[in-house]
């Protein structure tokens, strides 16, 4: 019988509504990978009791006639999304124990389409973190080691390494993730997967804990491009508890996939040519235009001139968002509280803060709160609003004259822990092709392209108009069958 | 401008996050060390520029003005909102006194 944890999303989808195989028999072979691979600590909580209920029901509902869109496939949870009766942290010390009275609309979408859960996933503190190291439940691993004999642990990028890990592990078919700068594409970049970040507003942020609100988005990661497509159409949606939802119909992206791209024009940025790059980053990029011509797709340059004022940009609007929106941790209302002996209201906020956020999750704070203060908000937040409408034009009117945008997914394949963590601004600097994007609300995803010589893989971007999720998918799809990825981590867990 | 750890220590409180002299030590360097590079921004002209509202074109939508149009965020919650609260008293929000 064929390992059931090999299977993707389609592969389960399909072979459990054709009577192949029963969906607690799919549920059952992932708990056992899930209780089997402590040592990545891709799971804050796991939940294999939620995977096999809904497991028993799609195998009802096979039985009744009923399937659902997604009946017998369990997925991860990353651990921002709001889960009714099951712990949501955000991977920090501040949430540890609350345990939400609702349920996030994404993942009840998910829940309604028929999938499980088989736990929540870890991430960095508060989706703060690019390498998965600031999770106060300590360090997601990478299953990826590096080819030269030895053993460094790996970063599986940040922040939803959880779901990144856990994916390239077989822990799990798909998981969610969540984009604010970047959170998906790098991560599943740093492992060998794909993962989408749609247009800002397809997916419902009402009950996602908000890190920096303008820019959070969330999205499928999972092994393959169609993964992408059915996950995303089974996530997206109007929703009314959401001021920023569009009210739009979902598409059914994944009937309409196709790698045929006659017609299109592809736009490769000449500002994303970078001095001093890793020369086989500009390779893999290289090799990613040749397979779209081969696609039929006509390549031009563009100009997104303002390229190197995005990071600075995204470093003053999402600390500027994040001090507000996690001024509601207080000690009062949720979370933790931590009163020192007469304390009064004003000690106790100030202590609660100190013990219940990280050094990463502070320092953002702290900057959000001197770019808004009175006397430097014109400075530093207009001005950054001001530049942000500038990236937005660039892309505007690039795809004046291209369909979609081929960049890499992250100047370099995964890093070491612990490599970055001294310097915070090297940190920041490995989302410098994710946060343009990101800043502009496309949609835009990454696909595995190759390995490099130290043997990891290294992803591969494709950027699209607003609302052509579609277009972005197809021309990955049309990476994705002319790379031929099929590399995976060597199991040592 | 670069920051002094007094105006680190100001930031701190008005982030009500209570640090320590060495806390705000090693934060005066981190904070400067991001302020110095986010300063950039400056150079860019942006005569003329209107600052971002929002990402992609939307408009504020007006829900039915009724009473608990959603039962999930309307009323009658009040032991849904406390479950986590952490020292609730008689059906409230418990905090430290405020007024001797």
């Amino acid at each position: 019988m064929t390992d059931l944890t090999n299977l993707t999303v389609a592969g389960i989808r399909d072979g459990h509504r054709a009577g192949d195989f029963s969906a607690v028999e799919v549920a059952e072979a992932f708990n056992a990978n899930v209780a089997g691979a402590k040592a990545l600590n891709a799971f804050i909580v796991e939940t294999p009791e939620h995977a096999i209920a809904a497991a028993k029901t799609a195998d009802a509902d096979r039985a009744a006639g009923t399937l659902k869109p997604l009946s017998g496939v369990p997925i991860g949870m990353k651990d921002l999304f709001a889960t009714n009766g099951v712990q949501t942290t955000a991977a920090s010390h501040m949430l540890e124990g609350f345990v939400p009275r609702y349920e996030s609309t994404v993942s009840q979408k998910l829940w309604d389409a028929g999938c499980g859960m088989l736990g929540k996933l870890n991430l960095d503190q508060f989706a703060m973190g690019s390498s998965n190291e600031t999770s106060y439940f300590g360090n997601v691993i990478s299953p990826w080691k590096r080819n030269d004999g030895g053993n460094a642990a790996l970063a599986p990028g940040g922040s939803s390494g959880g779901s990144s890990s856990a994916i390239a592990a077989r822990l799990c078919p798909a998981a969610t993730g969540t984009d604010t700068g970047g959170s998906i594409r790098q991560p599943a970049a740093f492992v060998g997967i794909s993962g989408i970040k749609p247009t800002y507003g397809r997916c419902s942020r009402w009950g996602i804990v908000a890190f920096a609100s303008s820019l959070d988005q969330a999205g499928p990661m999972a092994r393959d491009v169609r993964d992408c497509a059915i996950m995303l159409e089974n996530m997206a949606g109007f929703d009314p508890k959401d001021a920023t939802s569009l009210n739009m119909a979902v598409p059914n992206w994944e009937a309409a996939l196709s790698s045929d791209l006659k017609g299109k024009k592809v736009g490769i940025p000449k500002e994303y040519r970078l001095e001093g790059i890793d020369p086989e980053i500009d390779a893999m990029w290289d090799a990613g235009i040749a397979m779209l011509k081969d696609a039929g797709a006509e390549v031009v340059e563009i100009s997104l001139p303002h390229t190197k004022y995005a990071l600075p940009t995204y470093y003053i609007i999402a600390p500027a968002e994040a001090s507000s929106n996690l001024a509601r941790y207080d000690g009062v209302r949720y979370g933790l509280r931590d009163l020192p002996e007469k304390a009064g209201l004003q000690d106790m906020y100030a202590a609660t803060r100190a013990d219940g956020f990280g050094p990463e999750v502070k320092r953002r704070i702290m900057i959000g709160t001197y770019v808004l203060s009175a006397g430097f908000y014109d400075a530093y937040y207009t001005q950054a609003q001001k530049v942000r409408t500038l990236i937005a034009r660039d892309f505007e009117q690039a795809f004046g004259m291209c369909d979609v945008i081929l960049a890499p997914t992250a100047p370099s394949a995964a890093f070491g822990l612990g490599e970055k963590t001294a310097d915070p601004l090297s940190m920041y600097l490995n989302d410098v092709f994710a946060v343009p994007a990101s800043l502009a609300g496309l949609p835009a995803m990454s696909v595995p392209a190759a390995l490099n010589r130290e043997g990891l893989p290294l992803g591969l971007q494709i950027i699209g108009k607003a609302f052509d999720e579609q277009g972005v998918l197809n021309a990955g799809l049309a990476i994705e069958e002319r790379a031929g990825f099929n590399a995976r981590a060597e199991k040592w867990w | 401008m670069s920051i002094d750890q007094a105006t680190v220590r100001k930031i701190a409180s008005l982030a009500r996050i209570a640090i320590s002299d060495a806390e705000a030590a090693a934060m005066e360097g981190e904070l400067n060390g991001i302020l110095g590079w986010v300063e950039q921004l400056g150079e860019v002209d942006v005569t003329g520029v209107e600052p971002m509202t929002a990402v992609i074109p939307n408009h504020l939508r007006l829900r039915d003005d009724v009473v608990d149009a959603d039962p999930l965020t309307g009323g009658n919650r009040r032991d849904d909102i406390l479950a986590n609260a952490p020292a609730p008293q008689h059906g409230f929000f418990g905090v430290p006194k405020v007024i001797e």
